[in-house]
């Protein structure tokens, strides 16, 4: 369940760093599926890799400032909204919802 | 009159070059920002040289290191997932042994991508040979196809992957040539890794590359050259 809020009933997420490179957060949060769609077929097929519409590039502002990830908590960025509309994400089965620094830091020996 | 002369020439001189050193970080800047714009072009046509003569029996740092950097267990179980493998070959004739790494071999006609019934296998313009895990059912028809065994399945879910490498259950996968890597215009982590320098990762079709090169100059094979896949991973002394 989505922690309820006194004073609205609207998700509470952690932006992350934020900022707007794309469009604005209206326009994302109809959208943001369909660029990233087009951009997956786009690198994995023809190896464009064009950081402004990639989800590593959206995880890297957009994952939580206290844990790096953008799914790890009922608030984080993505599972907030997702939680709310009771949409499944399928994205991280496969993909990483953690900054790439983050990941180097564990990973490095 | 000329010492007034003199001066101004060299701060001219001197305003051009650090405008030139402040131009080129700056374009780098802009590369680095913006990502790799242009897509894999068919120009290009990625491909190895293993020298076996170099490779060295019982050393597996092109194994360790493509598990490094893909994220993989390292098993070597029925349901692990190994992109690259040591195999040690012996002559039961001469008793002549041999050492050497295989892995997806990027063929020009991959069987892996006549079966596939989703086109979630498919060749890259460049020549490297991917499995496209978002349209993968995991029906495993390539992995059967494939005449080298290069491909795994994923049997079990997947936990913190490298953001560059996703990975995930029910799909099939195998070497991608560490294309991550090369779209950033680094060498495979095998290739890097390797100590005696057995494995040259190049583009086989600029005839000026280090490869080509060496590809002309040595007898090189292709293993099962029979098949007529056209493999870009080539042998030498096998």
């Amino acid at each position: 369940m989505f922690p309820a809020h006194a004073d609205s009933t609207v998700p509470r997420l952690d932006i992350g760093k934020g900022g707007q490179c794309v469009k604005d957060a209206q326009w994302m949060r109809k959208n943001h599926m369909h660029l990233l769609k087009h951009q997956r077929d786009e690198t994995v097929r023809k190896g464009v890799r064009e950081k402004e519409h990639s989800l590593k590039n959206c995880i890297e502002c957009h994952a939580s400032i206290k844990d790096d990830s953008v799914i790890a908590r009922e608030d984080s960025f993505c599972v907030a909204c997702h939680r709310y509309e009771a949409v499944k994400i399928d994205c991280f089965e496969c993909h990483s919802g953690t900054r790439k620094s983050a990941w180097l830091q564990r990973n490095t020996k | 009159m000329s010492d007034i002369d003199l001066r101004r020439r060299n701060f001219l001189k001197t305003s051009l070059g650090a405008a030139a050193v402040a131009i080129a970080p700056g374009m780098l800047l802009f590369d680095a920002a913006h990502g790799k714009s242009e897509a894999a072009s068919s120009k290009v046509r990625w491909g190895m040289l293993i020298d076996t003569n170099q490779c060295k029996s019982g050393c597996d740092d092109c194994v360790n290191a493509c598990n490094r950097e893909n994220g993989l267990s390292g098993g070597t179980g029925p349901t692990d997932s190994q992109w690259i493998r040591k195999i040690e070959i012996r002559d039961v004739g001469s008793g002549r042994e041999l050492s050497l790494p295989m892995m997806c071999q990027h063929c020009e006609h991959p069987p892996c991508v006549d079966v596939c019934p989703t086109k979630a296998s498919f060749r890259r313009a460049d020549g490297i040979v991917l499995v496209d895990r978002h349209l993968c059912i995991g029906c495993r028809y390539c992995m059967m196809a494939c005449p080298y065994k290069a491909r795994s399945f994923v049997h079990e879910p997947l936990h913190d992957q490298n953001p560059d490498v996703p990975r995930g259950k029910g799909t099939v996968e195998a070497c991608t040539l560490c294309v991550h890597r090369v779209d950033q215009g680094l060498q495979p982590a095998c290739a890097e890794a390797c100590p005696n320098k057995a494995i040259l990762f190049g583009d086989l079709n600029d005839t000026d590359s280090e490869i080509s090169i060496k590809i002309r100059s040595v007898a090189s094979v292709q293993v099962r050259a029979d098949l007529g896949l056209n493999t870009g991973i080539r042998y030498q002394g096998l």
